[in-house]
């Protein structure tokens, strides 16, 4: 049985007095890539932010329903959120590396967890490296600074170092949108090759990417979640007369 | 990998405790700005307030006095320091103390009225070697006025202290003190008339010109040279208006006195400029572009556009700029005390000398006794400057900017 | 070609020419005073004078006391000032909500600060730290022998770092805005506290704003006199001061004592002009790394 790692139940999301989710319900399986696709300004951004509570920084945000990852309710008052946001990491949009060096910015996670130990944090900044597949591509210059790595190497450092900190779901928002073919096709490698390991849950507003590396897609419309499920069956037959119009890009 | 990983717990809040201190920190000091101002008032204000508290008499008053030392040796006190209402003899005594960490000093010196100067006698200043500022400026007066010692025993009624405020004599020093704002008040109006008169129109204009007219490179060029002239100590200033343009600007008008409020005031324009010239600045680059392209496009031209358009739509924020200005030149004390004469005089001529009031805390006050009436009147003035230029930043503050916000936002 | 562009619009010929010409006035007064003041003091400006100590009371002789005792002031006060400035500058970017009404008073307390006319704050030093702290720590501490409860070096740099809070909060909250929120975001997603974010990304992009803040307030103490003249300055000292409770010279408050109280102005013109000359190129070249640096966190910002 497949595991649900993260699961709504009629989730609203209000910036000030303005709606953008409303009455949002989804499962999305653990190990599996989960993508949410719909046109700009439709919430999956604020969707995706409210999954590791990055909207609490936000002060007109207004939350109603649940979150549940691995069955807690991660909006309840008890919940550590600097623990929380361990757990479920986030890539951005726009890479935003630290200035700092390449090796400080994957042992960033691990540092601010009070790991000091100089062979272990190396080992874990290799390790990271690895795993997103830029460590051949660094490993000759670690404490060079990270922002002389071009733009895709540069999202694969984030990649890298959120995977420092060992989260178990990944949260990705449009990690590739800003990249060339060639940076954006490495990157959806990787996607596919963490999902052995984690939870993965991108926006994207590329279909054929969503189409490419998901399991399962979610497709938001004016902050409500329209249609969801096997991305394979979106993409070929969608309940949805919206889902279709989207899909085959009459709108959007 | 998952399963060999420890979970984390989300489930606990963790109290940490770098975070807390840190918060609780950050936030007290910068609490402690509000602090600050409460207590700038509330010591300014405190140091004047025996002035209201003419119930008590001149005994009463030392006694308070001295318990507010602290039961210390009152004596010790008397002699270096003169906060209790003092009596001729104990200051004296100032020549002979000596200071434990200054071993030797002489002072040089000289009359407190500083527009004009009077040497003062060698012989004293050997006598007084070694002082604190305000020890030395007692002694200043020993050096210039013998007679000034029996003259602040009389100064003790604050009664009579207070009725003296609203009179047209500031002489603080004599057997019969008088305490009359109306001259300094007088003197500090009419040097921040011709200060703004001369500075408002420059900096608004000149501001006009960087927004509005002036070519990119040329505008990189003004704004940071006026910044520069922010940066200039207002000393430097009162030097140069002292020194140079007194004697040009006098040449020039022709007039007598040499240091009078018209020097003063320009010299006072030049540290007001800079403020006038970036807030209006800041003004009118936050009046919406649209403002300028439609005026422009009704055909309008580029001037009538400038004064006709932007100019009324960043009013509001022109007004504070003024006003900001106003409270500069209002608590200037460095041009005051160098380039107006000093002399506290109730005439309209703007080439008379003039003293303001910041001028008269920063000349008199190292020579009052401390804790006297005159002492006391020096912090009355020092409150009301507070007072003033409070309110100024507070209508500059919550007034214009509320219009500003209407202005823009409500066209 | 500019006589006819006269004819056709010569209203706004004189309107512009207006402008351009107010702004030439103030920046030929700025070039004025300052070639005057370089003029008049350049012949004075060597090694000797700013290395010696004034003679002959002080109508020969250098300005060496008053440059040390203005050096003391302002790092005595820049450590006062800087860590608070820097705080409350953390406290209203990253901690206050930017309407609430504690963070609308701190930054009205703090314009506030700015505006108060300095004199204001050497009645404050007179008043709070010589007569109140400094007076009860004599009682406290030296059993009523006075100590403290005189002018001196501590109180004045005190009263000045009160006096250039301002200066240090805005320049350093104005390069605290230029760090990217997806900064902030980037360290707290990876499970950073607040506190850990601003420490380790927040204050490293920030400090040369910090610089920047610390320089403006250095350049604006190092030039003010009046907090100066009944807290802690002296007309002449033979010796440099060698503890906090000592008084100290300043370079601001020998031009004013020079300029108006000394004996015979004339003979000591050159000491003056430069003196003045001194503090006009510490304080100017102190403005101008500001200037470029604040221009550069701006660009920052842009960018
Ligand atoms: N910080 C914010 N404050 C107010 N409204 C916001 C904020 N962020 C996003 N929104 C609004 O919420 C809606 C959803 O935005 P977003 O989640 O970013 O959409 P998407 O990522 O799908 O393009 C949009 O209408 C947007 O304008
Ligand atoms: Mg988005």
């Amino acid at each position: 049985m497949i595991l649900q790692k993260i699961r709504t139940e009629n989730m609203y999301l209000y910036y000030g007095n303005k709606m953008a989710l409303n009455n949002v319900s989804i499962s999305i399986p653990e190990k599996q890539v989960t993508a949410l696709i719909g046109p700009s300004g439709c919430g999956k951004s604020t969707f995706l932010r409210s999954l590791n509570r990055m909207n609490d920084l936000i002060d007109s945000v207004k939350i109603e329903g649940n979150i549940f990852v691995d069955d807690i309710n991660i909006y309840d008052k008890n919940i550590d959120v600097v623990n929380l946001r361990k757990k479920v990491g986030m890539v951005f949009q726009k890479s935003n590396p630290f200035a700092k060096s390449i090796f400080d910015n994957v042992a960033y996670g691990p540092r601010i967890n009070g790991n000091n130990n100089k062979s272990e944090l190396k080992e874990i900044v290799e390790k990271s490296l690895r795993d997103a597949a830029i460590w051949d591509e660094v490993k000759d210059r670690l404490h060079d600074s990270a922002m002389g790595l071009s733009g895709g190497q540069q999202q694969r450092l984030c990649i890298a170092r959120t995977l420092a900190v060992d989260p178990e779901i990944i949260l990705m928002d449009e990690p590739a949108s800003a990249l060339d073919p060639i940076s954006t096709s490495k990157i959806e490698e990787l996607i596919f090759q963490l999902k052995e390991n984690f939870t993965i849950v991108i926006v994207t507003h590329n279909m054929q990417q969503a189409a490419r590396i998901s399991d399962n897609t979610a497709f938001f419309y004016l902050g409500e979640l329209i249609e969801y499920n096997k991305t394979k069956k979106i993409y070929t037959n969608p309940d949805k007369k919206q889902t279709e119009d989207y899909i085959s890009g009459r709108f959007g | 990998m998952n399963e060999l990983k420890q979970k984390i717990d989300i489930t606990k809040k963790k109290f940490r405790w770098s975070d807390y201190i840190a918060e609780r920190i950050i936030k007290s000091v910068a609490f402690l700005s509000i602090t600050f101002i409460v207590l700038i008032f509330f010591f300014v204000f405190r140091e004047s307030f025996p002035i209201f508290n003419f119930s008590k008499d001149a005994e009463h008053k030392t006694e308070q006095d001295s318990s507010k030392q602290a039961q210390s040796n009152p004596n010790e006190i008397q002699e270096q320091y003169g906060v209790p209402a003092p009596e001729p003899e104990k200051q004296e005594q100032y020549g002979v103390v000596t200071s434990d960490t200054l071993t030797e000093a002489t002072i040089q010196t000289s009359t407190q009225e500083t527009a004009q100067q009077a040497s003062a006698q060698p012989a004293k200043q050997e006598q007084y070697g070694v002082q604190t500022a305000d020890d030395t400026s007692m002694i200043e007066n020993y050096a210039t006025s013998e007679s000034k010692a029996t003259e602040v025993s009389t100064t003790d009624n604050n009664k009579h202290a207070l009725k003296t405020l609203v009179t047209k004599d500031w002489q603080p020093v004599s057997d019969n003190p008088r305490f009359g704002l109306l001259p300094l008040l007088l003197g500090t109006l009419k040097i921040t008339i011709i200060s703004m008169l001369f500075a408002a129109p420059l900096a608004i204009l000149a501001a006009l010109y960087t927004s509005v007219f002036a070519p990119k490179r040329l505008k990189e060029i003004i704004k940071p040279a006026i910044e520069l002239l922010a940066g200039i100590p207002s000393v430097v200033i009162g030097f140069f208006a002292l020194m140079i343009m007194a004697s040009f600007l006098q040449d020039l008008f022709g007039y007598a006195t040499r240091l009078n409020s018209f020097v003063g005031g320009i010299a006072m324009g030049l540290a007001a400029i800079p403020i006038i010239y970036t807030i209006t600045e800041d003004a009118l680059n936050a009046v919406p572009k649209t403002y300028y392209e439609a005026s422009l496009a009704l055909g309008a031209s580029k001037w009538q556009t400038a004064f006709f358009v932007m100019l009324p739509a960043a009013t509001p924020g022109i007004f504070a700029a003024v006003l900001l200005g106003i409270g500069r030149v209002f608590g200037e004390t460095m041009i005051a005390l160098m380039a107006t004469g000093n002399a506290a005089m109730m005439g309209l001529n703007p080439f008379e000398s003039v003293r303001t009031l910041a001028a008269t805390i920063g000349a008199e006050m190292a020579e009052v006794v401390f804790g006297d009436t005159h002492y006391n009147v020096l912090f009355l003035i020092g409150s009301l400057l507070f007072i003033f230029t409070f309110i100024l930043n507070a209508i500059a503050e919550f007034w214009v900017k509320g219009r500003l916000m209407k202005k823009i936002q409500g066209k | 070609m500019i006589l006819k562009r006269f004819k056709r619009d010569a209203k706004g010929f004189f309107f512009e020419g207006l402008t351009l010409v107010s702004a030439l006035i103030i920046i030929t007064i700025l070039i004025v005073m300052l070639v005057v003041i370089i003029i008049g003091g350049k012949s004075m400006f060597t090694w000797e004078f700013l290395t010696s100590f004034p003679t002959e009371g002080m109508t020969q002789g250098g300005i060496f006391p008053a440059l040390f005792g203005t050096a003391l002031m302002v790092i005595i006060m820049s450590i006062a000032a800087v860590p608070f400035g820097v705080i409350t500058a953390i406290y209203l970017t990253e901690y206050a909500k930017e309407n609430s009404v504690i963070a609308r008073s701190i930054r009205f307390a703090v314009r506030t600060l700015a505006v108060i006319p300095s004199i204001i704050f050497g009645l404050f030093g007179l008043g709070f730290f010589i007569k109140f702290v400094g007076t009860g720590m004599d009682s406290a501490f030296m059993g009523g022998q006075l100590k403290w409860g005189q002018p001196n070096i501590l109180w004045a740099s005190l009263t000045m770092a009160l006096l250039t809070l301002p200066v240090v909060i805005v320049s350093v909250e104005e390069a605290l805005k230029t760090i990217p929120r997806e900064l902030r975001e980037a360290s707290l997603a990876l499970g950073a506290t607040k506190w850990q974010t601003i420490r380790r990304v927040v204050l490293p992009g920030s400090y040369s704003g910090i610089m920047t803040g610390t320089i403006l307030a250095v350049s604006r103490g190092a030039g003010e006199v009046a907090p100066i003249l009944f807290t802690g300055a002296a007309y002449y000292l033979a010796t440099l001061p060698g503890s906090l409770s000592d008084q100290f010279m300043s370079l601001g408050y020998h031009i004013y004592i020079m300029t108006t109280q000394s004996a015979n102005v004339d003979q000591t013109l050159p000491i003056q002009f430069g003196t003045t000359l001194v503090l006009l190129l510490l304080t100017f070249s102190l403005n101008i790394v500001a200037i470029i640096l604040r221009y550069r966190i701006r660009r920052r910002r842009i960018a």
